[in-house]
């Protein structure tokens, strides 16, 4: 199983999306192995490119956050690495829908592989956000005690965030309390101020991971469900996909919310996924000044309770609802669910029910019945499964990407000599930097970037063309709202859905099938 | 006001800055240029002048001087070209996105970032329709929902084609514009499976829907179902019954929310019970020098209603810009009370002048009074019914006599049975 050679790339060749061609030279390859070239590394629809059984040496199933995080790292090595998504864009499972914040990782089980991951991951993805551009604040979170039972818990939260190596921790008073969020409902006791939680941006975050990876010549080939994989053993594995087959010699299990039924396809039989609904309010910009820190509810025996957190967006969250389902597709919110989370958020910031909604979503957390995640190596099977990553998959990434590196290597991949990943810089987001609108500068290099399209999030033609014109462009209107904002505000699109259809259909024609 | 020192922001200065080009801004532009007012410009998002009524197609926007009936469109270039030709610059593609001290705007355009200060400025930036999250409407998120207003643009931008819309809708509303969304979805080529209104049928039914739509009264729609795309919406009547209506498309209607960012942006005090800025009978606002009028102030209305206050703020900004009165609002607080939702406007100054109040829930007889401190002013049986989306007007009258020094003046409705109102 020797990795075959591929050259490393040049710097200068990393440097431009287009990189990938200047590594077209004469290193030998395996037979199959013609290079990606820049434009082809996204596939959507259509036969796999490279032909029927195409080889990789690993194939990465799920292009959710972790699935992207783990491709992207397998790119730093010269290996042929695949992609495999069944939806049409990257992100569009658990991963489009959560509550965006940067845990830190201090109410974790201490000891859990989920405890030193999610903290190993918050550090790597908040140096890696600030290079790649995806916006962080690190505002800090706040445990509020509403009763003597939720107070008397928090010295045994702050002994615990200790264990997990979170040191910084403070019990504050009503009094503090109430300085550093004027606007909290009465009857607030206290509150365990943990520092270094944050906002992020999580559609960047997966966008960057899988830029950078495509960027880095992996394959991403979207709208490809497998279907099933032919068991041979000591031979690479086989796949049947929508779009066609294709060989593994390694396979990785990034399935999320399906994470078990793919085990099932190998006959592995270790946990069932229990989807765990959660419904989620997000209120209009005027909200912000509202709050100024994440405020947790302190987990108790009757569950964890709904969070109110501003996002990098400038918008406030209140949720989630966590509901165990049957249904793995059941993201609709419910009259009971919604009508809940506004009584609670009634108690926690009274002011924020007077503001606008401009958003209901509900997602989906892969809860296994285990307080951990279910990450196994297989080495008989040249075989990872990344599973039960239930709430902190966006914080700890990047830690459990590196993770799934060691878990390959003990089935015996051999990566070969690493490289550096072709850079990636993220358009911004986030309210807290700069965004073109404000820019004087790129409207005078581009005055696209004057012209606003969506109002609500002052969205302006440059950043939607240039989302529409990037190596991984969106598949539809949902996919372009995540890349730039555009529809995401107050009036939900109603305003500039119908030009965006129109610019889309426009560079649909353009860019031929990407 | 939320300063933000910025460099590269081109500044300049005008006599009158009005945000947004439809009626209400084109007609106070139009009044202000022609009384020289000096510099009066008007700044427009949208790529074209006009406003909501570039996006309505259809008769209504009464006639031209030679009696021809003029549609959105013919109505929005004849505003444009009158506030044109009154001496008034109009912009378009100028987006305002914040405030850089009390009279001085921040802008974004392709020619570049501008600060823009004035001696007035009118806020004429209208209203939208509340979105399906904004109504907590449950269910599916699956495409297929859209407003009116989406609605219009959508056939403005790719024509009546059902391609773009779907095959059969449901709307949802009893406002006027729920009648304009039948006869647009008919003429895209898209059925009707009905038409979901709160409040009886007699008081319910939007004006001039065609006789064969079929109108459920007294519903809400509550639920919405699909994967992929919408395929239904739950309804529930008034007994609390709940069916299934099978469609692809819902349409919301009306519920409308002033654009109010900017109200927001600039810490103007809003007027309670509504999202737009409190203002007196003369539209100013708490900030001296800051004024409101049309569709931010009530919501979707006429565009004759919109035009026809847009000349009245242009006096009360004469009369700051002369001198004779600087503002801010000033008078008694008007407040809402019994089923009454909302009242315009929330102060009663500086002269008597009509109210116009909403109702919060459909009311068939409503006994009508106004009161202050305890004590009845005014009380009157109504000869007509009251719903949530059709404003009443009352005349300078029913507020003619309260003490000045006294309390808020409320507001009040309550059903009024056979009693003697």
């Amino acid at each position: 199983m020797t990795p075959h050679g591929r050259r490393p790339r040049t710097g200068a060749a990393t440097a431009s999306p287009a990189g990938p061609k200047a590594a077209s030279g004469a290193a030998p390859r395996p037979a199959s192995a013609a290079p990606p070239r820049a434009g082809t590394h996204v596939s959507r629809r259509g036969p796999l490119p490279g032909g029927a059984g195409e080889t990789y040496d690993v194939v990465v199933v799920g292009a959710g956050v972790v699935g992207c995080a783990i491709a992207r790292a397998l790119a730093r090595y010269p290996l042929r690495v695949a992609l495999v998504e069944a939806a049409d864009d990257v992100g569009e499972g658990s991963s489009k829908a959560n509550t965006a914040i940067l845990h830190t990782g201090f109410d974790a089980s201490p000891g859990t592989l989920e405890a030193g991951l999610v903290r190993a991951g918050h550090r790597l993805l908040t140096g890696y956000a600030a290079e790649a551009g995806i916006p962080v604040e690190p505002v800090g979170a706040l445990l509020v005690a509403w009763d003597e039972t939720q107070r008397a818990a928090l010295p045994g939260l702050a002994a615990k965030a200790a264990r997990n190596g979170h040191h910084a921790t403070r019990i504050i008073d009503a009094a503090e309390l109430r300085r550093r969020e004027p606007h909290l409902g009465p009857g607030a006791l206290g509150a365990l101020a943990v520092p270094g939680e944050s906002l992020v941006c999580p559609w960047s975050t997966t966008l960057a991971y899988a830029t950078q990876a495509v960027r880095s010549g992996v394959r991403l080939l979207l709208g490809c469900r497998v279907t099933g994989i032919a068991p041979r053993p000591g031979a690479p594995h086989r796949l049947t996909t929508t779009r066609g087959p294709l060989t593994a010699r390694f396979l990785v299990n990034a399935c999320g919310l399906h994470a078990d039924r793919f085990d099932a396809l190998l006959g592995v039989r270790d946990f069932a996924v229990t989807p765990r609904r959660g419904q989620l309010l997000v209120y209009d910009k005027p909200a912000r000044s509202l709050v100024r820190h994440i405020l947790l509810p302190v987990p108790g025996p009757l569950g964890k309770g709904v969070l109110v957190a501003p996002t990098v967006y400038g918008n406030v969250l209140l949720g989630p609802t966590a509901e165990d389902l049957d249904d793995r597709a059941a993201t609709g919110t419910t009259a009971d669910g919604l009508a809940g989370l506004r009584e609670r958020g009634a108690r926690i910031v009274p002011a924020l029910l007077d503001e606008e909604v401009t958003a209901a979503y509900a997602g989906l957390r892969a809860a296994t019945g285990r307080e951990d995640y279910r990450c196994a190596a297989r080495p008989d099977r040249r075989y990872v499964t990344v599973g039960g990553i239930r709430s902190t998959g966006l914080s700890a990434s990047l830690a459990l990407a590196e993770h799934v590196l060691g878990l390959l290597a003990e089935c015996g991949l051999r990566t070969g000599p690493e490289r550096p990943l072709a850079p990636v810089r993220m358009p911004n987001l986030g309210e807290a930097f700069p965004r073109p609108y404000r820019d004087a500068a790129a409207i005078a290099r581009d005055p696209a970037f004057g012209t606003v399209v969506c109002p609500c999030e002052h969205v302006t033609l440059g950043e939607v063309r240039a989302a529409l014109a990037s190596d991984l462009p969106p598949a539809g209107l949902g996919g372009l709202r995540r890349r730039t904002r555009a529809g995401a505000g107050r009036c939900q699109g109603g305003h500039c859905r119908p030009a965006l259809r129109a610019l889309s259909e426009e560079y649909g024609k353009g860019a031929g099938t990407r | 006001m939320n300063p933000r020192p910025e460099q590269d922001r081109a500044a300049r200065s005008v006599d009158v800055l009005v945000i947004g080009a439809g009626p209400a801004g084109l007609a106070a532009a139009a009044r202000l240029a022609a009384a020289g007012a000096g510099r009066v410009e008007v700044l427009e998002r949208e790529p074209e002048a006009g406003g909501a009524p570039l996006f309505c197609a259809r008769p209504g926007f009464g006639a031209d001087p030679r009696g021809r009936a003029l549609d959105g469109p013919g109505y929005a270039r004849r505003a444009v070209r009158a506030a044109v030709r009154a001496g008034a610059v109009v912009r378009t593609g100028v987006t305002v996105t914040g405030w850089a001290g009390p009279l001085t705007l921040e802008t974004t355009a392709p020619t570049g970032l501008a600060a823009v200060g004035a001696r007035a400025v009118v806020l004429a930036t209208g209203a939208r329709e509340r979105s399906r999250p904004a109504r907590l409407l449950p269910g599916s998120r699956a495409p297929g929902v859209l407003t009116t207003g989406e609605l219009q643009r959508t056939v403005t931008l790719f024509g009546a084609r059902p391609e773009h819309i779907g095959r059969r809708a449901v709307v949802a509303g009893g406002d006027p514009v729920a009648g304009h969304a039948v006869r647009l979805l008919r003429r895209a080529g898209v059925a009707v499976a009905a038409v979901v209104c709160e409040g009886p049928r007699a008081a319910a039914g939007p004006a001039g829907l065609p006789a064969d739509v079929p109108v459920l009264a007294g519903a809400v729609v509550t639920e919405l179902a699909g994967r992929g795309r919408l395929d239904g919406v739950t309804v529930r009547d008034r007994d609390g019954r709940t069916r299934t209506v099978r469609c692809d498309t819902l349409v919301l209607a009306g519920d409308w929310i002033p654009e109010h960012e900017l109200v927001r942006a600039g810490g103007l005090p809003l007027a309670p019970g509504g999202r737009g800025p409190l203002v007196d009978a003369a539209l100013r606002t708490g900030v001296p020098g800051v004024f409101a009028a049309g569709g931010l102030l009530r919501g979707g209305e006429p565009a004759a209603r919109a035009a026809a206050e847009g000349r009245a703020v242009a006096d009360a900004v004469l009369a700051r810009l002369d001198g004779r009165d600087p503002g801010p609002a000033r008078g008694l607080p008007v407040v809402a009370g019994g089923a009454v939702h909302r009242v315009h406007p929330g102060l009663l100054g500086p002269e008597p002048a009509p109210l116009v109040l909403w109702a919060a829930r459909p009311l068939v007889r409503p006994v009508l009074s106004v009161g202050q401190d305890g004590r009845i002013l005014r009380r009157a049986r109504l000869g007509t019914g009251l719903v949530p989306w059709r404003p009443l007007r009352l005349g300078p009258g029913w507020t003619q006599d309260p003490d000045p020094g006294g309390g808020p003046v409320v507001v009040r409705a309550e059903d009024g049975g056979d009693g003697t109102g």
